[in-house]
């Protein structure tokens, strides 16, 4: 593929991925905004491959070597950190049931957190 | 591994993150959808190590080891109410990131004369410049909310001239770079207008609005992460990249639209500016106000038939989500009628309070969004606000002078009586007055909240 039919083919797919995100998160509601926004955090921590390659390039000099290893820092931060803090967030959004008040006379006091 | 089949293992991983975008959309398969994006971010990453033309080995590992214990760490000690700025600060590293990424790519390149094609200039200049915001702009974000610097807006006289200057300075040297000047000065100056840009541009912002902003440069760091993919030429960093971009854009809209203001105007406005004439149209002045002790209180909340909880900022930084539910369970056991009225941007992000309050166990029926919450208040008896000031000021539907005026706000006013829990009469996070205080319906029930709440458990208990 010669690098012009390579950059109409990348500019399709950037294209399409526009249209895709608006798609999937249309339909997000207001409750589950704040894990929405760190799951996406989480998500762009895909700059890690490019941190990567950058990085792992046989033939580079010194100060590639070292903006590369900081950035394969910042992006792994970025990457554990957001699945981390997205997972704890949802952690606290189990269902509860709903008829859980009529159960509180049975005379013990609400559980203590 | 060859080539094909690197490319599309990478497409594997993008399709876990489009699921996990879908399933992060309901309540019930939010958890597993992050995980599934988990997964399909440790596939990316085993499938970059196995790439013939990447052999430094344990130099990346070490970086990982590094990045991540620090990301680990961070993200497992982090308080709940402190989640908005820590996720500020992994949007920032990645954001640096990507900005990184492009210096060394163009580092590497630049030295052999015609190397750099015009779209390859173009995205280093892009992601070079878009990370660097998102960057400095994060971490000036993360101050405010940990409240390193102030969280009201900081202006000065010619700043959008500064700004623009910065901005233009920014502009130039990457437009250089595209057009072929592949001198590495440029990236330097590149870089570090960006970066000031970044800071110039967030702090003029007030913390109420903080969350639009994070949103915002989340919406940023994928946009660069996107142009890094053209740089590398690979497809799952331009795909996730503005899988992210876009969604975050459509957040940030949804956001302003909540508050009713445009994108401009929260990003320009140096809201919270109140000018001296929206005061004086708000007649606060001369009005009294009405404060309650606990006892009291405890008193109309027992005897009440319906009482909603409308929880803001302020029950964050108290840390008083555990006692408010305790309180609610005790007037649940004496008949009252529970709810919780959660507007669209109490609190510093979107659906904080939710995460709060879902944090200490408070079942999710009873949480009811603005418009389900607006028609109940003519029937409630109590409205008890903790910490909320700004989405239940009612300038925001009467005065038009108002910095506010036309923000959807929860009508609490139109509840039998109105308790507010508040530390002092300061204004709040934007620094608008508030009518709400001088209603005579209102009664003031001053202190931090947590020690309000406890207060009136005990006094509740009492009766």
């Amino acid at each position: 593929m010669s690098h012009g039919q390579l950059l109409v083919f990348e500019v399709t797919i950037l294209v399409l991925a526009i249209f895709l995100g608006f798609e999937v998160i249309s339909k997000v509601p207001s409750m589950l905004h704040t894990p929405l926004m760190s799951g996406t955090n989480a998500i762009h921590g895909i700059v890690i491959v490019g941190a990567m390659l950058v990085m792992g390039l046989d033939h580079k000099d010194t100060l590639t070597t070292v903006i590369g290893f900081v950035a394969v820092v910042l992006a792994s931060a970025n990457v554990v950190g957001g699945f981390v803090v997205t997972d704890r967030m949802l952690e606290m959004f189990k269902r509860r049931k709903p008829e859980r008040a009529p159960a509180a006379d049975d005379g013990k006091p609400p559980p203590q957190q | 591994m060859s080539q094909t089949t690197t490319n599309l293992l990478y497409l594997v991983t993008i399709v876990t993150f489009i699921l996990a975008l879908r399933f992060l959309s309901r309540p019930d398969t939010a958890r597993i959808g992050n995980w599934i994006g988990a997964a399909g971010m440790l596939l990316a990453i085993a499938v970059t190590f196995a790439q013939s033309e990447v052999v430094s080995y344990w130099q990346i590992g070490l970086g990982m080891v590094i990045g991540g214990g620090f990301g680990a760490v961070a993200a497992r000690r982090v308080k709940m109410t402190a989640m908005p700025q820590m996720v500020a600060l992994f949007n920032g590293v990645g954001g640096g990131a990507a900005a990184l990424v492009s210096w060394a790519e163009f580092h590497n390149r630049a030295p052999a004369p015609g190397n750099l094609k015009v779209d390859i200039g173009v995205a280093i200049m892009l992601s070079a410049l878009i990370g660097a915001i998102s960057f400095s702009g994060s971490m000036v974000a993360f101050a405010k909310l940990q409240e390193l610097i102030q969280g009201r807006p900081i202006t000065y006289p010619g700043q959008q001239v500064v700004n623009a200057l910065v901005l233009g300075g920014a502009l130039a040297a990457g437009i250089a770079i595209a057009v072929g000047g592949e001198e590495q000065w440029l990236m330097w100056v590149l870089l570090a207008c960006a970066s000031v840009f970044g800071v110039l541009f967030v702090l003029p912002i007030g913390g109420a609005d903080m969350p639009v902003v994070i949103s915002l440069l989340n919406a940023f760091t994928g946009l660069a992460a996107a142009a890094t993919g053209f740089e590398l030429e690979n497809n799952v960093l331009i795909v996730s990249g503005m899988l992210v971009g876009a969604s975050g854009t459509l957040l940030t809209l949804m956001m302003s639209r909540a508050m009713n203001r445009s994108i401009g105007n929260v990003l320009f406005g140096a809201f919270g500016q109140v000018s001296a004439g929206a005061e004086a149209a708000a007649g606060t002045d001369g009005g009294t106000v009405r404060s309650a002790g606990a006892e009291d209180v405890a008193v109309m909340l027992a005897y009440a038939h319906k009482v909603v909880f409308v929880p803001g900022y302020g029950l964050a930084v108290a840390q008083a989500q555990h006692d408010v539910r305790q309180l609610a369970d005790l007037l649940e056991e004496k008949g009252v009628e529970v709810s919780y009225a959660i507007h669209p941007v109490a609190g510093r992000m979107p659906g904080h309070m939710n995460v709060l309050l879902a944090e200490a166990n408070v079942p999710y029926p009873q949480l009811k969004e603005m418009d389900e919450a607006n028609p109940e208040f003519g029937r409630t008896d109590v409205a008890l606000v903790v910490g909320a000031n700004d989405v239940v000021n009612p300038d925001a539907r009467n005065n038009e002078g108002s910095p506010i005026y036309g923000m959807p706000i929860l009508n609490v006013d139109q509840a039998e009586t109105v308790v507010v829990l508040k530390r002092s009469m300061n204004p709040g996070f934007a620094g608008i007055e508030n009518p709400l205080f001088y209603n005579p319906k209102t009664v003031m029930l001053f202190g931090d909240a947590k020690e309000s709440i406890t207060k009136l458990i005990e006094d509740v208990k009492g009766l």
